[in-house]
């Protein structure tokens, strides 16, 4: 049984149709990217899942369990936890607060320490700032932060939203390879990305999306093969 | 440069510049005349400013409600005054009925505290059941709709207690352990403004602690930032916003109480809208949203007000300065509107959407 499976999952916002039958899998163990162009759905697919918006018809099953229904907080203790689209982080709030509100419905502090060492170690930078006002931070090291605070809630399912928006290459290849880091320790991801040369990189299978229908879907190997894609996403003539 | 100049220059500015300049020579040529006329002593000011803290301590008190909500909500409860006055108006019975037992006199920190927690309790229903009824129905409505819904509300509260406790007016009792003064630095204090003070400021230490140290303070931050990431952290957003209009409401029947030892008389069902209003000046002169700057703007409006009259408006050879206490705190209210309408604290409304 997949981790997640979506369903013929159509999406509204006030009358705009935004996803029109979307139908994916995800694969306990994967990373899976959605790549597409500007207004794509992507981010509404994720925004869907993550039980920020609802989905008019069709189904979320996640560990067997049908989701579409559920608010975004109630989907945290389910095991979904999500790297919104521009990192989201709290400015006002210290890097340590910000970790916190990530662990917000854990009880067991002893484990709640532990990850947060965990993050530390995967984002030293963020060990040397964890008193700082996340505001003052730099693009960089916020997105760090968004995603070791996605991790504190230590979710089965990683839903990412375009984490190398606006960062310079090295970061871009930085936050790229850490993502591949906590898939190996076991955390499932579905990545949207623009940057699909970069996606296609570290994930197993992806999914095209466009105008709200997923028009092709293949493993990332094949992806990065395939001419339309190389023509579309890549900018390979 | 010249060109640059006069792009720049307009007449709004050059209005709001010689009003600006107009009200601090008022200000100034005020203080300095009646200073100059030597008519009131150092103790007197002293006075003045002591029992302006303890009314502004009242009014930070009330205000911190306004502004603890406006920072989640954006909206401005203007039912507040009137969950002040279910507090204050419900706990003057329990009072009446400790001053009768004699509960009052023997152990008065015992019984003034377990009044304020009857307020509170009471307050913090009716903050609760107000949002659940009147506000949450209409979340995601225009901003206008809720603010009407308040007002009507406000309404609504009054004339409930007056269907319950009546028309007439009531006081608080005399508490003995509270009159008299104490004898600081070569100026006599009354020890109630003491009290008033020291408690007030008491509730706003637990707050602040509440606010920066606890786990349920820490998510009301982050939900007054970005709801929806709050969202996804697992934070469910209807119950932080309960528990912020708890916490003001809670604030609110605690004023209550207090101010029913620092001002006994004139509690009855309309008693919530005159120190409602006065807290939401203070809130929009703090900042509204912004915490520290209630406090701050309470404090700072109750201090205004209370020698403001006498050593501004008497230098200007106003009569009768001291019925004009509303008069001046209502100004500075339009004054701070539009020379600083972010608050003394407070932060320019466009950062609010990053």
């Amino acid at each position: 049984m997949a981790l997640l499976e979506v369903n013929d999952v159509h999406a509204y916002y006030g009358y705009i149709h935004a996803l029109k039958g979307i139908s994916l899998t995800v694969e306990k163990g994967e990373i899976v990217t959605l790549i597409g162009g500007n207004g794509a759905g992507k981010t509404t697919t994720l925004r869907t899942i993550s039980g920020l918006l609802k989905p008019r018809h069709g189904s979320i099953i996640f560990e067997g369990e049908d989701i579409a229904q559920y608010r975004a907080h109630q989907l945290v203790a389910k095991g979904i936890s999500m790297v919104p689209e521009g990192r989201g982080i709290f400015a006002k709030l210290t890097v340590l607060e910000n970790l916190e509100m990530g662990a917000y419905l854990r009880k067991d502090k002893d484990g709640i320490a532990k990850d947060m060492k965990r993050v530390f170690e995967l984002f030293p930078r963020l060990a040397e700032r964890k008193n700082q006002v996340a505001g003052t931070m730099s693009g960089g090291e916020q997105q760090m932060l968004a995603i070791g605070r996605a991790l504190m809630s230590r979710p089965r399912l990683l839903l990412m939203d375009e984490p190398s928006m606006g960062l310079a290459p090295v970061l871009v290849e930085l936050i790229f390879d850490t993502i591949e880091e906590i898939n190996k320790a076991g955390t499932t991801v579905l990545l949207v990305e623009q940057n699909a040369h970069m996606a296609l990189q570290i994930a197993h299978r992806g999914y095209v999306l466009q105008t709200g229908e997923i028009v092709l879907s293949n493993t990332a190997k094949e992806l990065q093969k395939d001419p339309t894609v190389q023509k579309a996403y890549l900018g390979i003539e | 440069m010249r060109e640059k100049f006069f792009e720049r220059f307009s007449w709004v500015s050059l209005v709001l510049n010689s009003f600006r300049i107009i009200v601090i020579i008022l200000i100034v040529v005020g203080a300095f005349n009646t200073l100059q006329g030597g008519k009131y002593t150092t103790s007197q000011w002293v006075s003045l400013s002591v029992s302006g803290l303890a009314q502004g301590s009242i009014y930070a008190l009330i205000a911190l409600g306004y502004t603890l909500v406006y920072g989640i909500l954006l909206m401005i409860n203007f039912a507040h005054g009137e969950v002040f006055m279910a507090g204050a108006f419900t706990a003057v019975f329990v009072a009446e009925a400790f001053k009768e037992s004699g509960f009052l006199d023997s152990s008065p920190l015992l019984a003034v505290t377990i009044l304020i927690l009857v307020a509170a309790v009471v307050s913090t229903v009716v903050a609760v059941i107000l949002e659940r009824v009147a506000y949450r129905p209409l979340r995601g409505a225009p901003r206008l709709v809720p603010l009407i819904t308040a007002i009507g509300a406000s309404f609504f509260l009054q004339y409930t207690f007056r269907g319950l406790y009546g028309s007439g007016f009531k006081s608080y009792p005399e508490v003995a352990a509270v009159q008299g003064t104490w004898h600081i630095a070569g100026n006599d204090i009354p020890i109630v403004q003491i009290v008033v003070f020291v408690a007030a400021i008491l509730l706003m230490v637990a707050l602040y602690w509440l606010v920066e140290r606890t786990k349920v303070g820490k998510a009301m931050r982050a939900v007054s930032e970005n709801k929806e990431v709050a969202a996804l952290m697992g934070i469910d957003i209807d119950q932080i916003i309960v528990m912020t209009f708890a916490i003001g409401g809670a604030l609110a029947g605690a004023a209550g109480v207090i101010n029913g030892l620092y001002r006994p008389q004139g509690v009855s069902f309309t008693m919530g809208f005159f120190p409602g209003i006065k807290a939401f000046t203070a809130a929009v002169l703090g900042g509204i949203g912004n915490i520290p700057g209630a406090m701050l703007g309470g404090l700072f409006l109750g201090v205004f007000e209370s020698i403001g009259p006498n050593l501004i408006l008497e230098g200007l050879g106003i009569p009768a300065a001291n019925q004009l206490k509303d008069a001046i705190a209502f100004t500075m209210l339009v004054l701070v509107l539009i020379f600083r309408p972010q608050g003394i604290l407070g932060e320019r409304l466009t950062e609010k959407k990053a």
